[in-house]
């Protein structure tokens, strides 16, 4: 029932009832209605848009699946490719995955011992998820990182416990991309955290000027021609016998070359702290690192989430920059795979297993970032 | 505004002892932001379990004095003197006098990223080095005393100004200072929550809290204070007991800016 106009309108009246909002406009029929079958216009556009998006998805899963070649007669120097060849452009050749699979994953590592390479990528995996996890992030976490780096060490070098040793030489494939996007961004991003309130210092102009410095000449040149650095012009300086391994010196391009930009990212956090929250810390008495450790960086660095991740993710993306100074990532291996004779001209499929192992990583890496937010955000809205 | 009758009480009774030893000395501070002269040959003694209150314009420099107190602000001539201890560059100084005062700011500034119980026990456990338990339990009589003990797991997010202002002053309190500074603390509240602000202060008072308040609420001056100080462009023009600096005000810059404040 409702009252009269000139009843309602009167100040001191009982007050409105409570009620929940109208209803009319749920459920899916009126969504697809509202967004996609509005007017003629839309109507035609999502009709266009779904007979491009189907038929692509058929002849994908055409070529894909249904005409692909699964398996070749013969292997390694007399392996028999013609049926592959026979259907270039109307199947894929995933024979080409089955045959050299082990090649593109551990790269030159002997065949027999390649069991270790593959036990590192695992143990790899199970760090991240451990260290991904909240409740595992307290002071133990740097011994379990620590035994894990050494059980790697011992497992792709060998050489003590009856395993064979293996030269640096000859890894090769996924464990090297892993090696240098974890240790990369291990590294990178302490590294930048430093950097990064070091250019904040106004009181102290050395420590200043020095951070800008390496920001703005890292920054200031190619990835590219840092590795080209590392690798030809580095060995030039060096003392008469010494040498430091090829992928170390990799290694600390693409480590300083991170924390560069992250720098900058962590910087972008920094500003967004209020005043307020400095003075609270100094009117306390804590020092500066307990204000920078307990205050500062535990909300700078959670507002800097997704720019931290997004570097994170290029960052492992462009390890594969290395292929350019002759070290054997998974990309590089995925490029030799299809040197052989029997192979050329199957490079979409080696590029396309390789493509979907570096989605598997940064997709999980995104997922991972917004979870984070997510759980961090609770309770704490203002 | 909220008047001495609305605080429920007529009058805090003074707490300072005839030979009570000084607190906080300032002697003729000068500070400069670039050319500008923001603070002009400050002096001010406050003695212990003494309530001052510093009021004036905008701009009068009434913050800046409060915040040289634990140096916040640094000045540039002049010398400050609190509990004993020069401040000067050495910042073994600074960190002392920091434990020993506590300070509420106008907008609260609690830490967002942690709970309120967290908030308050930060300081006593990683600067006065108690044991976690201690320090919770220390928190929580502080938390109670200002009557929210039932928010300790919940964020300062989910709390109103009120709210978070009292918490602001119970994470003071918990480092257990000499010397409490209140930096305009009820001026970015809404009116209904400016008294139960005013509530704990008093109370606060009465346990002979010596303490420095800058703030435009009269009616607290008049109950509370033992002196009320007035400044005006970086000067302390005036300084009095409530009684007289309201009824008998003797500069004309304070008789105008009284008549402006309590003139309608």
């Amino acid at each position: 029932m409702t009252p009269p106009a000139a009843e309602a309108a009167t100040l001191g009246a009982a007050p409105v009832r409570e009620r929940s909002p109208p209803s009319f406009a749920v459920g899916p029929l009126v969504w697809l209605r509202a967004n996609l079958f509005s007017s003629w216009l839309s109507t035609a556009v999502t009709l266009l848009l779904a007979y491009f998006l189907i038929s692509w998805t058929l002849s994908f899963l055409n070529w894909a699946v249904v005409n692909a070649i699964w398996d070749v007669p013969g292997t390694g120097q007399q392996v028999d490719t013609s049926a592959c060849r026979a259907a270039r452009g109307e199947g894929a050749c995933w024979a080409l995955i089955g045959e050299k699979y082990r090649f593109i994953l551990f790269g030159l590592y002997p065949f027999d011992e390649q069991w270790r390479p593959a036990v590192v990528v695992v143990i790899f995996v199970a760090l991240y998820v451990v260290s991904a996890m909240r409740r595992f992030w307290r002071k133990e976490l740097a011994l379990i990182w620590l035994a894990a780096l050494t059980l790697i060490g011992v497992l792709m070098w060998g050489g003590v416990f009856g395993l064979p040793y293996v030269e640096q030489e000859r890894w090769g494939g996924l464990v090297i991309t892993l090696i240098l996007a974890t240790f990369g961004i291990a590294f990178a991003f302490p590294l930048s955290i430093l950097v990064a309130l070091g250019r904040r210092q106004t009181s102290m102009p050395a420590v200043k000027a020095l951070c800008v410095v390496y920001i703005e000449l890292i920054r200031g040149v190619p990835l590219i021609s840092l590795l080209f650095m590392a690798s030809v012009m580095f060995p030039l300086f060096l003392p008469e016998g010494m040498n430091i391994d090829k992928l170390l010196r990799a290694q600390i391009a693409i480590i300083l070359f991170a924390a560069a930009y992250l720098a900058e990212v962590v910087r972008g956090g920094l500003q967004a702290i209020p005043k307020g929250q400095y003075e609270a810390a100094d009117a306390l008495g804590l020092t500066y690192w307990q204000k920078t450790g307990l205050i500062v960086l535990p909300q700078a660095l959670r507002i800097s989430i997704p720019p931290l991740v997004n570097t994170f993710i290029g960052m492992f993306k462009d390890t594969s920059l290395v292929l350019i100074i002759g070290i054997f990532d998974l990309l590089n291996t995925a490029k030799t795979s299809i040197i052989e004779p029997a192979w050329q001209g199957f490079g979409v499929e080696a590029y396309l297993f390789v493509a979907a192992i570096y989605f598997v990583f940064c997709f999980a890496m995104s997922k991972y970032s917004q979870d984070l937010e997510r759980e961090l955000d609770k309770g704490r809205r203002r | 505004m909220v008047e001495a009758a609305v605080l429920g009480k007529a009058e805090v009774r003074s707490a300072v002892q005839p030979d009570a030893r000084l607190m906080i000395e300032l002697r003729k501070v000068n500070k400069w932001f670039g050319a500008l002269h923001v603070l002009r040959d400050v002096s001010l003694a406050v003695r212990e379990r003494e309530r001052v209150v510093v009021c004036g314009p905008s701009g009068s420099g009434k913050s800046t004095m409060i915040r040289c107190i634990n140096r916040l602000e640094t000045h540039q001539e002049g010398e400050i003197v609190v509990d004993g201890i020069e401040l000067t560059d050495d910042l073994r100084n600074i960190d002392a006098i920091r434990r020993e005062v506590g300070m509420v700011f106008q907008s609260f500034n609690l830490f967002p990223h942690l709970t309120i119980l967290e908030n308050c026990t930060l300081a006593p456990i990683w600067v006065r080095k108690m044991p976690k338990k201690e320090a919770e339990d220390l928190a929580m009589e502080f938390l109670s005393r200002v009557r929210i003990p039932e928010q300790a797991r919940k964020y300062p997010g989910q709390l109103s100004g009120g709210q978070q202002q009292r918490v602001a002053i119970a994470r003071a309190l918990c480092m257990r200072p000499k010397i409490m500074l209140f930096d305009e603390p009820t001026s970015a509240l809404d009116p209904e929550m400016i008294k139960e602000v005013l509530d704990v202060m008093v109370e606060l008072a009465e346990s002979g809290m010596t303490m420095v308040v800058v703030t435009h609420e009269m009616g607290f001056a008049r109950t509370v204070a033992d002196r009320v100080v007035f400044m005006d462009r970086g000067e302390v023009v005036e300084v009095a007991p409530p009684a007289e600096f309201f009824g008998n005000p003797k500069s004309e810059r304070l008789r105008a800016f009284l008549s402006q404040i309590l003139g309608h």
